[in-house]
């Protein structure tokens, strides 16, 4: 026989299991742990710890400050980890870390409509970073070994956790949308169709379609508004490749990572005009 | 929300990113700022070296990405081929049917291209293969330089006659074994005073890239893959023999390695062997008293990049072989940065990564050398930088990048790698001329001194070549000239040593010699081959500068030690082995 006290912890602990952010939290922590275990993924343990170290301190100062109260930590923690694991530094210098963390949590404060912030945090930093500090920064691409079996793991806990957190819609979209652009795109540039799906089987995609394109904060209010608006996204990718396909000089600065310059631009003009359209909405960090 | 609270906020955002904006301006920078430089000119040309480097043609069916396979091959090496006691050159090129060069010196400023009359031009041929690097070593001990050229094909073992002749005497020495192999060292492992060889796969040995079985031919991993080919070891019996020993001894790695160099890093008397890996860890081969090599945990094992040189030198004179690892940087795609790492692996264990800045960041980087161009005690560093020089309004990064990150089994086949055509990768990339401004770091200098070419450079290779006391560099160049960087420097002061084992081999190749420079003692080692497919010149150069010279130590790989004191400066001195 279980006790009163002992259900409720039980249903407190459920609460938290079934809370899509500690899913999300569980996910990308096992995207860590196996990707430095198999390959030391992250260059250096001082990275991790200034990001995720700025995050939690960023978060914690301006909830209080600004709001009142200090905000649950787990969205600081995820987005600690993305931007550890996504970014590649030059040289070993630490200062992408310490300002990409400050600016990704700083702009769900600042850049801010009806109370809502407009990009996925990491998001936001990784895009910034690209474009402003390409001397200093790259973004991750093949850093994980390219093993098909670490890439299942997570690709399979992925799509449960997607599945219970109720955003599997997206990723779904995400990953049929790809893969018909890249069909569209073999057709228009030539070379092999496994070319052209190539990329979607590399961790920043994991990374892309489990922790920035699904982020319940920054998507759509409604299901048919998020399946098009990461239609619109993989639109949007597809032909940033194909600028790069076609070596358009302007479009240069995007094309190094397409995926997250395409959610950096349709992604807050999505949530703008859904925040303007149902004024109801709001929430907080 | 409070206006002002986020008013302040937004400040702080803003001036977060104004942050980034200055802080990449800095990082974009090569430093500059130096008040001393190097001074170098390029005279290949005035000096009679008209070499120029040919790609191999391979098979049609990896047509796709055969410019990005094939780009290799370019390579220069030093030696006294002659006895004459002037520095003689030996180019490789890759393209059936294209001669090899072997420049002599001709004691007035000039080379002379021997290569047909001595035997070791005509050397690509179909069914034997093209060459991709060679290196000298008296593996017979008879007192003259002999010649292995490794290839993608079979390797060529070449004995110098002594007579300005060779003959090839790879089948009965042993080493007739097709590899595609981009680099090879001599070095005495066991210490019998017979020079042994270690030549490195990259590429697969069952692959014949003029007729492909199957386009599976590439790495599996772009960070660790194990899928390359075998490295070997030969051991030299003596008799004109070697044999292959490469399993028992434990040195058969399988990863894609580029270049290797060997030196005694642990200090321990025996020589190791550092490797450099492409889409792969580096690795060091600790020698366990000539009996087997153990692979070392000296904080390579996780630190995964594309490995392509390896260069040994004394960084800031503190008696340790230190290493740099050329890597790849590429604004906005990838910043592996090359590897400058300082030996504690007496005190630690490990090395210590350090390269920060134009260290770095120096593009493509390929070969790279040690060498105190400026004769100020500090040894100074010249990289190669460029991958492919196309047509400079296409870039393949963008198209690379697409397969870059997939799953392994997509791009080890190269049908589904997409076309390069006639794009460029890392192309029109300048070489960088490093100071060693000791506690103050590397500047690069190319500029101020003289080095401005954009030619796809591969090998690196330092000599005093017009015996000055002054260090000279010579490039060998992917599809193009060679170059030859002549030092124009005040001499300053400097003191050379040339060394001929007896109990040791007679190239002496792993002697070691420690000099007291001021305060500091710098330790330098005879190159049996290291940068990339490259090997300096047998002579060792020390610049002291103002500083005065110490007492100096020479370890000869037999186990003798020998303590020099009062030496001349400003000479070369010819010192034998103490039999």
């Amino acid at each position: 026989m279980t006790t009163a006290p002992a259900q409720a912890q039980t249903r407190a602990w459920m609460a938290i299991a079934i809370e899509p952010r500690y899913l999300i939290v569980f996910l990308i922590t096992l995207v860590l742990v196996v990707g430095e275990w198999r390959y030391g993924i992250l260059g250096g343990y001082e990275r991790l710890a200034t990001t995720l170290g700025v995050c939690v301190v960023t978060e914690v100062l301006l909830s209080w400050w600004l709001r009142g109260r200090v905000a649950n930590v787990a969205s600081a923690y995820i987005t600690g980890i993305s931007l550890a694991l996504l970014t590649k530094p030059q040289a070993n210098i630490l200062w992408p870390f310490a300002l990409g963390a400050f600016l990704a949590i700083a702009s769900k404060y600042v850049l801010t409509y009806r109370g809502r912030h407009l990009w996925n945090p990491s998001n936001f930093a990784i895009a910034l970073m690209v474009l402003l500090a390409a001397d200093s920064v790259a973004i991750l691409s093949h850093q994980w070994g390219n093993d098909i079996w670490t890439n299942l793991v997570i690709w399979f806990f992925g799509l449960v956790i997607a599945w219970r957190a109720r955003v599997l819609h997206v990723t779904l979209t995400y990953v049929a949308c790809f893969i018909a652009f890249a069909v569209v795109r073999h057709f228009i540039v030539g070379g092999p169709l496994l070319t052209e799906i190539a990329p979607i089987t590399g961790p920043m995609y994991q990374l892309f379609v489990f922790f920035m394109v699904t982020d319940p904060r920054t998507t759509v209010s409604t299901k048919r508004g998020r399946i098009i608006v990461v239609a619109i996204v993989a639109l949007v990718e597809t032909l940033i490749r194909l600028s790069g396909d076609f070596q358009l000089a302007l479009l240069k600065p995007f094309y190094v990572s397409p995926p997250i310059l395409a959610l950096a631009m349709v992604g807050p003009i999505a949530m703008f005009i859904d925040l303007r359209r149902t004024p109801g909405r709001t929430a907080a960090a | 929300m409070n206006p002002a609270k986020r008013f302040i906020v937004t400040l702080v955002f803003a001036a977060a990113i104004a942050a980034v904006v200055i802080l990449n301006a800095g990082a974009a920078g090569h430093g500059g700022g130096a008040t001393e430089t190097i001074h170098l000119s390029e005279v290949a040309t005035a000096s009679g070296i008209d070499f120029v480097h040919q790609e191999p043609a391979l098979d049609p069916k990896i047509a796709n990405i055969a410019p990005h396979v094939g780009a290799l091959g370019a390579c220069v090496s030093v030696a006294d081929v002659n006895n004459d006691g002037w520095g003689d050159l030996y180019f490789t090129t890759s393209r059936f049917g294209a001669s090899n060069a072997l420049y002599l010196n001709q004691h007035d400023g000039t080379f002379k291209d021997v290569s047909a009359d001595a035997g070791v031009g005509a050397l690509n041929r179909p069914g034997e293969g093209v060459s991709m690097g060679a290196v000298w070593g008296d593996y017979d001990n008879d007192g003259n330089e002999d010649l292995l050229v490794y290839k993608w094909g079979y390797p060529q073992l070449l004995h110098n006659l002594g007579n300005g002749h060779f003959e090839d005497v790879t089948a009965q020495a042993g080493v007739r074994t097709w590899m595609n192999s981009n680099s090879a060292i001599w070095f005495d492992f066991d210490r019998d005073g017979l020079l042994d060889l270690y030549i490195t796969g990259y590429f697969r040995s069952d692959i014949d890239f003029w007729r492909l079985s199957s386009t599976r031919i590439m790495q599996h991993s772009w960070e660790f893959a194990s899928n390359g080919g075998k490295n070997l070891l030969f051991k030299n019996l003596g008799n004109g023999h070697f044999k292959d020993v490469t399993d028992s001894l434990g040195v058969g790695s399988t990863r894609w390695t580029l270049a290797a160099a060997s030196a005694d890093f642990n200090d321990d008397g025996w020589p190791d062997l550092y490797l450099a890996n492409d889409y792969g860890p580096e690795e060091l081969y600790l020698n366990q008293a000539g009996k087997h090599f153990e692979l070392a945990r000296a904080g390579l094992q996780d630190d995964s990049k594309s490995g392509m040189a390896v260069a040994v030198g004394d960084v800031y004179n503190r008696g340790q072989h230190d290493v740099f690892v050329t890597n790849i940087s590429e604004k906005g795609f990838l910043f592996q940065g090359n590897n400058l790492r300082l030996n504690f692996l007496k005190e630690l264990g490990r090395f210590d990564e350090v390269a920060k800045g134009p260290v770095a960041d120096a593009g493509w980087a390929w070969g790279a050398q040690f060498g105190d161009l400026n004769n100020d005690g500090l040894l100074d560093l010249v990289i190669a930088n460029g991958f492919i020089s196309g047509d400079s309004g296409r870039s393949y990064w963008y198209a690379m990048s697409k397969i870059a990150g997939a799953q392994g089994n997509i791009f080890e086949d190269a049908k589904n790698w997409p076309a390069i055509g006639t794009a460029s990768l890392s192309g029109y990339e300048r070489s960088r001329v490093l100071l060693n401004r000791g506690e103050a770091g590397f500047v690069d200098v190319a500029q101020e001194a003289g080095v401005t070419d954009q030619l796809d450079g591969r090998s690196v290779a330092m000599a005093d070549l017009f015996n000055r006391g002054l260090l000279d560099v010579v490039i060998a160049n992917e599809k193009g000239r060679a170059l030859l960087y002549k030092n124009t420097a005040d001499p300053s002061h400097w003191v050379e040593f040339r060394l001929v084992g007896t109990r040791s081999n007679r190239s002496a190749i792993g002697a070691e010699v420690t000099a007291e420079i001021g305060a500091g003692r710098q330790r330098q080692a005879v190159d049996g081959g290291s940068g990339f497919c490259s090997q300096n010149d047998r002579r060792l150069h020390f610049g002291l500068g103002s500083q005065r010279l110490g007492r100096v130590t020479i370890r000869w790989p037999s186990g003798n030690e020998q303590v020099l004191s009062g030496l001349a400066i400003d000479q070369l001195h010819v010192i034998t082995e103490p039999q």
